[in-house]
């Protein structure tokens, strides 16, 4: 079990060995985004702005402009929401080489509570013109994603998570933008990212005994979105479902809902956090508590794909 | 440069600020004008260095305008440095047109990043600044900021990062006009003690007469050859629509248009206004 944040941590170190054009920055929370350990092997390619995400995100900018890749971290909350209209303005309109990697997000952030943990981060991302969107579900995803953001020119947004989760994706998997099928089913697929991945794939174990093999779905690319591969996988299907660990509003349900009602219209139900703040709680009594724990979701499928 | 030439330069820019604005028919002259004399210094004044046939050439010193909606004294200052031809402009503020009412660096050479949005100049020129640093590069960053802007909570952050980082590489130069949209700073939110603050969060302070050459000039020559290990503000005292009387110190014309009768009396009054 390893957090998407360590292997973040991991992967940024990696990466720094590699290449002396990538630089790091932090907003004081670098013990917990895992930049630590970039910091201590290169201090002086290592940049904390403090607790300021405004300036972080300024900085990063410069930063790009004077031919460096930097990677900025912070909470979610906090590089999206705080810094939302910096990452706009002064990254994203002119598409600056700037990658933001923010960890903490989603409510498996655990005891922090509601003010920290975010649940509109896609959101607020994916409607930026410009920004490349991603969100790993484990951690030999999130290496891959790291490397992959390095040698894609421009802005991207990488979703990581505090909670450990289990390796899913086998050792010699490579990110690229296409949704990646896990498991092949019938009747029902399931497009699901970050964390939920696992919790949707322990569902399915549950489901064995009632003899439902759902088609299970990594989409870690939620922008540029992949209309197509969506579309082509929903068709062979009769009953859509997503999962994600944010608001059901405009998040990765909103975007494949209104993918196939304009070009392959059928139902899809929603798995995430229905429009409600998050509360504090350990990690795995959360995802009970707002339905997205591997019961939950067993439940919903049988009674929702199953009428 | 000669005093002549750079007051020559002064007057072009102007002029070019009044028609551009006019054919456009909106954009913010007031804080353009303000800040025609610190521009030509820096571009004219054998301050900066750069190349307007090469401009991303890596040793350049960078100029960050981060009060971007003085877009049209950029434009007519890089227009008049030969970055591009001055018959664009008129097309300012126009769909398809590169002259786009705030700057953006992907439509014009010379165009260091896109500003607008106000109070974040300062951090872009921080990270700048820190990354030719890191290169090992002698260029230095100069960066414009408006008095009003100063009211955005970033620019403190980054006035914090630059003392922090010890950034001698950096000068900031504020267009000390006194005036906002909505009316004179001290009466909106007081900046008030301003060169107390600029000391307080660590920087070299220095304040001059933002129209003059004479004190522009040698001001913004030394701030680039520092090693003291501090970055630097210059408090530029101006005023606000400078070298069109019926602009000067007048609110109105932060983002007003002239009109076409406005627009040539402005003219006769810009070849006239004394700089110093």
């Amino acid at each position: 079990m390893k957090a998407t944040r360590e292997a973040y941590g991991e992967a940024l170190l990696e990466l720094g060995r590699s290449n002396d054009k990538v630089v790091a920055l932090d907003a004081d929370l670098s013990k917990s985004t895992k930049t630590s350990l970039f910091a201590k092997e290169f201090p002086e390619r290592f940049f904390n702005v403090g607790i300021a995400e405004q300036n972080l995100i300024g900085v990063a900018a410069g930063l790009s402009l004077a031919g460096f890749v930097p990677y900025a971290s912070t909470f979610a909350i906090f590089a999206t929401g705080r810094a939302w209209e910096q990452i706009r303005n002064t990254v994203a309109y002119p598409s600056l080489n700037v990658k933001i990697c923010a960890s903490h997000a989603g409510i498996t952030v655990g005891e922090d509570g509601a003010s920290h943990q975010s649940i509109e981060d896609i959101a607020l991302m994916s409607v930026i013109p410009n920004m490349t969107v991603l969100v790993p579900a484990d951690s030999i995803e999130t290496k891959s994603m790291v490397n992959w953001a390095y040698q894609y020119n421009g802005p991207v947004y990488i979703r990581l998570g505090r909670m450990g989760v289990p390796d899913i994706l086998s050792e010699n998997y490579n990110f690229d933008t296409k949704p990646f099928v896990l498991k092949k089913g019938k009747r029902i697929v399931i497009f699901a990212t970050g964390i939920m991945l696992w919790k949707c794939l322990e569902a399915i174990e549950l489901l064995k005994p009632y003899n439902v093999e759902p088609t299970l779905v990594n989409v870690s690319c939620i922008k540029p979105f992949p209309e197509e591969s969506i579309i082509e996988i929903a068709k062979e299907h009769e009953i859509v479902f997503t999962a994600e660990e944010h608001n059901v509003i405009n998040g990765l349900g909103s975007m494949i809902s209104s993918t196939l009602s304009r070009n392959y219209p059928m139902k899809v139900y929603f798995i995430g956090i229905d429009d409600r703040f998050g509360t504090s709680g350990k990690p795995n009594d959360l995802l009970s508590y707002y339905g997205l724990d591997a019961n939950s979701i067993k439940e919903k499928l049988l009674l929702l794909g199953l009428k | 440069m000669d005093d002549l030439l750079l007051r020559e330069r002064a007057v072009n820019i102007r002029e070019s600020i009044i028609e551009m604005i006019t054919a456009a028919k909106s954009g913010h002259p007031g804080g353009s004008l303000s800040s025609v004399e610190i521009m030509v210094s820096l571009f004219f004044g054998g301050v900066m260095s750069y190349d307007p046939k090469n401009p991303q050439l890596e040793s350049r010193d960078r100029f960050f305008l981060s009060k971007g909606h003085a877009a049209p004294v950029l434009y007519s200052t890089l227009a008049e440095a030969g970055y591009f031809d001055k018959s664009g402009l008129n097309t300012l503020r126009q769909l398809n047109s590169p002259f786009q009412g705030h700057p953006d660096m992907r439509k014009l050479p010379g165009i260091e990043a896109s500003t607008g949005s106000l109070g974040q100049g300062l951090s872009i020129s921080v990270g700048c600044a820190l990354g030719l640093r890191l290169k090992g590069l002698n260029s230095h960053v100069f960066t414009l900021l408006g008095d009003g802007e100063l009211e955005e909570g970033q620019i403190w952050e980054a006035a914090m990062a630059a003392s922090h980082f010890k950034l001698d590489n950096l000068t900031a130069i504020v267009d000390r006009n006194r005036l906002q949209i909505d009316g004179f700073t001290e009466e909106i939110m007081s900046l008030e003690p301003l060169t107390d603050k600029w000391r307080a969060f660590g920087w070299n302070v220095l304040e001059l007469n933002g129209h003059s050459f004479d004190e522009l000039i040698p001001a913004l020559k030394k701030a680039k050859k520092r090693g003291d290990k501090k970055p630097q503000v210059i408090i530029a005292h101006t005023i606000k629509g400078k070298g069109v009387s019926f602009m000067e110190n007048v609110c109105d014309f932060h983002g007003k248009a002239p009109s076409e009768e406005q627009a040539k009396i402005a003219y006769s009054e810009i070849k006239e206004c004394d700089v110093q």
